[in-house]
């Protein structure tokens, strides 16, 4: 029986189908079962298997994508339950992520932000047009491991450099990573802000941010 | 160097990708997406316009939802043909259905370096050394402004650009980088400068401004106040839409040109409501993300088949299309960047695109490439030379000239051939030698497209623009860099 509802979450997270995922997880809730071992034994095996599938070539971008809002309604369905039990769902680190203040181009940074939180790490999205003090504020607040910031355009780009200076200013760059994004980021900018590194896509993302934080 | 510019016009191919029936569908789809889902304008004014014009604007999350009558309404005003002047009247660009322009790509952050051919930040100096070889080249017709000059201050960044063309070129100038209110105030001021005055300015614009929403049905605030700044002044402006089939748009190519449509509708129609009859153009270049990486892909059969649809969209509007085609994906000049570049080119011409953006680009609109630049103007001439057809009468059937030949004769010798020999097109950049020759040398377009931009650079000068003018740009720009 337990097998079987821990075979049939991982399913639904394969399918990609949050309705499923959150049915489950009331499921398990109601039927007393232990919420970490759902996630572990029963989501997270449908999340490593369609990031398997996606290394192989077999699967696509919205099928992970879809694994993944269906692993985070799945958690936040739980999540009540852990609270309730003092327990707490491992996390490679906390990351803060928004696009710089000016800039509204928002896709690339959530689709950054699904799939660090379907890997595993604590995301705290403070969506478009988010001013330096707001993130570092943040960032501090939760105790952030890396503060991520993506930006569209030239012009909004240089926020990433002020943001980095406002936490040395603060002697506060040494607390934290910063990881940077967005079509008009380039190696050669990333080396000149000091940031600690960037990524052209959502998957590099998170292959980065678990070597920053050495999280395998 | 000549002043002349090669456009497509009276084309004999035809492309037709969506047939009437068709449009009417994604017409109405777009109606429906406007009118129930909305679009978002963060501009005050904007909305302001909206509310006045009587849609339903919910102020909170910005969004306007209009009935169908006021957009149709609203775009009956746009004026269906119009001109783009240039600094020299020789190279005016009338927008009137029967041209296909070409011009530069932008905007990118990086440059292959035309002297070490090694990869760098994008500056100035590069916007102006492109402008002049586009200057000189008879293909292009028009500058976008091709690279970022990263070495100005953010705030002015785009007026130093527009500028420097200015300065390298007597051709039409359609700036995309210029999306705030402050800049583009500035920006139509140096305009209605070279125009002699603002009145001038509307008659002859210089100037055009292209704007891109952001999809999936959104629009940038500074975008939005800096289109209406330039409608009030009588320059060309145009929204473009990127939307990308499974990331801002659906992963359906029809749903996608609906989503797309809607952006660039609703943008058109909030101009028509503030300023009825001011010029603007449709812009588009739509694609699909990859569907491994979600990223821009800039070519495969989905951007082709957009290349080709979207005129049909902006002809329904009877407004001109601005479009994007070349922009391939490639890292280098290579396979990739020949299909992808040939045929959303040849796409977006046969549907008689007003405007092809354009030339100059890898890896997807963001490192520039001088190389490149100059195989895009070839293939861009190839496509204008296939767009012309085969003409068919007593002279081209040469039966005078086939007689004379007789079997097993030749036709070298012709006067007929004397006559035609130069409708057979010569290209610069393609290897017909023999393989003994490339064998020794190893040598290639890549290699010939990078002198030929180096001779440009060295020997083209363009008509420069009036000092007095250049002195006043300068102190406008430097005047605000003090603020």
């Amino acid at each position: 029986m337990t097998v079987d509802i821990f075979q049939r979450m991982a399913q639904s997270i394969v399918d990609g189908d949050s309705d499923v995922a959150v049915a489950l997880a009331k499921e398990s809730i109601a039927s007393n079962l232990d919420p970490l071992e759902a996630i572990s034994r029963g989501f997270v095996a449908g999340v490593n298997a369609v990031g398997e599938a996606f290394g192989r070539g077999d699967a696509f971008l919205p099928e992970l994508v879809m694994a993944g809002e269906a692993m985070k309604a799945a958690v936040a369905t739980l999540d009540p339950e852990l609270k309730k039990r003092g327990s707490q769902r491992q996390i490679l680190g906390r990351v803060v992520i928004a696009t710089v203040e000016g800039d509204i181009h928002e896709i690339g940074k959530s689709l950054v932000a699904t799939m660090l939180a379907a890997s595993g790490f604590e995301v705290h999205d403070l969506g478009v047009d988010a001013p330096g003090d707001k993130l570092i504020g943040k960032a501090l607040e939760v105790n952030a491991d890396i503060l991520a910031m993506s930006a569209l355009l030239t012009t909004t780009m240089v926020k990433q450099r002020e943001v980095i200076e406002e936490l040395e200013k603060e002697g506060l760059r040494q607390r934290l990573k910063v990881i940077v994004g967005g079509a008009p980021v380039t190696r050669d900018w990333v080396t000149s802000i000091g940031a600690d590194g960037y990524s052209e896509d959502a998957i590099g993302a998170v292959a980065l941010a678990r070597k920053l934080l050495n999280a395998h | 160097m000549s002043k002349s510019i090669k456009s497509i016009t009276n084309p004999k191919l035809k492309l037709q990708v969506l047939n009437q029936e068709e449009v009417r569908k994604i017409h109405e789809a777009t109606l429906w997406i406007i009118e129930n889902v909305g679009v978002k304008f963060p501009s005050a004014r904007a909305l302001a316009i909206w509310q006045d014009a009587g849609a339903e604007v919910d102020l909170d999350r910005m969004i306007v939802k209009a009935r169908p009558a006021l957009i149709e309404s609203a775009l009956e005003h746009c004026p269906p043909a119009y001109t783009l002047a240039a600094r020299d009247p020789v190279q005016d660009l009338p927008l009137d259905g029967n041209h296909v322009y070409l011009g530069t790509d932008g905007c990118g952050v990086e440059v292959i370096d035309v002297e070490t051919r090694e990869l760098r930040t994008s500056r100035l100096q590069d916007v102006r050394d492109i402008a002049r070889i586009a200057d000189a080249v008879e293909e292009i017709a028009f500058h976008w402004v091709p690279v970022s000059a990263q070495d100005t201050p953010v705030a002015t960044r785009g007026l130093h650009e527009i500028a420097a063309i200015w300065e390298s070129s007597t051709k039409h100038v359609q700036t995309e980088s210029i999306y705030s209110p402050h800049e583009a105030r500035a920006a139509i001021a140096m305009a209605g400068m070279i125009a002699g005055g603002s009145d001038q300015l509307r008659k002859r614009p210089v100037l055009s401004l292209m704007q891109c929403s952001a999809s999936p049905l959104g629009h940038d605030g500074g975008s939005v106040d800096a289109a209406l700044l330039a409608a009030e002044a009588g320059i060309p402006t145009g929204f473009m839409t990127m939307a990308a089939c499974l990331t801002t748009g659906p992963a359906t190519l029809a749903g996608n040109l609906a989503v797309g449509n809607a952006e660039v509708i609703a943008g058109t129609a909030l101009l028509q409501l503030a300023y009825p009859g001011a010029p603007v153009f449709y812009a588009a270049a739509q694609t699909a993300s990859d569907l491994r990486t979600g990223a821009y892909t800039g070519g495969g059969p989905e951007d082709f088949l957009f290349g080709g649809a979207t005129n049909a969209l902006a002809d329904f509007y009877g407004i001109p299309l601005s479009m994007g085609s070349f922009a391939t994906g490639a890292k280098e000049p290579n396979w990739q960047a020949g299909i992808d570049n040939s045929l959303s080119t040849f796409m977006a011409s046969a549907a008689m695109s007003d405007m092809l953006l354009g030339v100059g680009f890898l890896h997807g609109s963001r490192v520039w490439s001088f190389a490149e630049m100059m195989m895009d103007c070839e293939i861009f001439a190839i496509v204008h030379k296939m767009m012309q057809g085969i003409a068919v009468d007593a002279e081209t059937l040469a039966l005078e000239a086939v007689a004379a030949a007789g079997p097993s004769g030749n036709f070298l010798t012709q006067k007929h051939t004397r006559r035609h020999m130069h409708d057979i097109f010569v290209p610069e950049f393609m290897d017909r030698r023999p393989y003994s020759e490339w064998e020794s040398k190893k040598d290639d377009a890549r290699d010939w497209a990078l002198a030929k931009a180096r001779k440009l650079l060295a020997e083209h000068q363009p008509e420069p623009l009036d000092d007095a003018l250049s002195q006043e740009f300068g102190k406008l720009i430097r005047s605000m860099e003090v603020q």
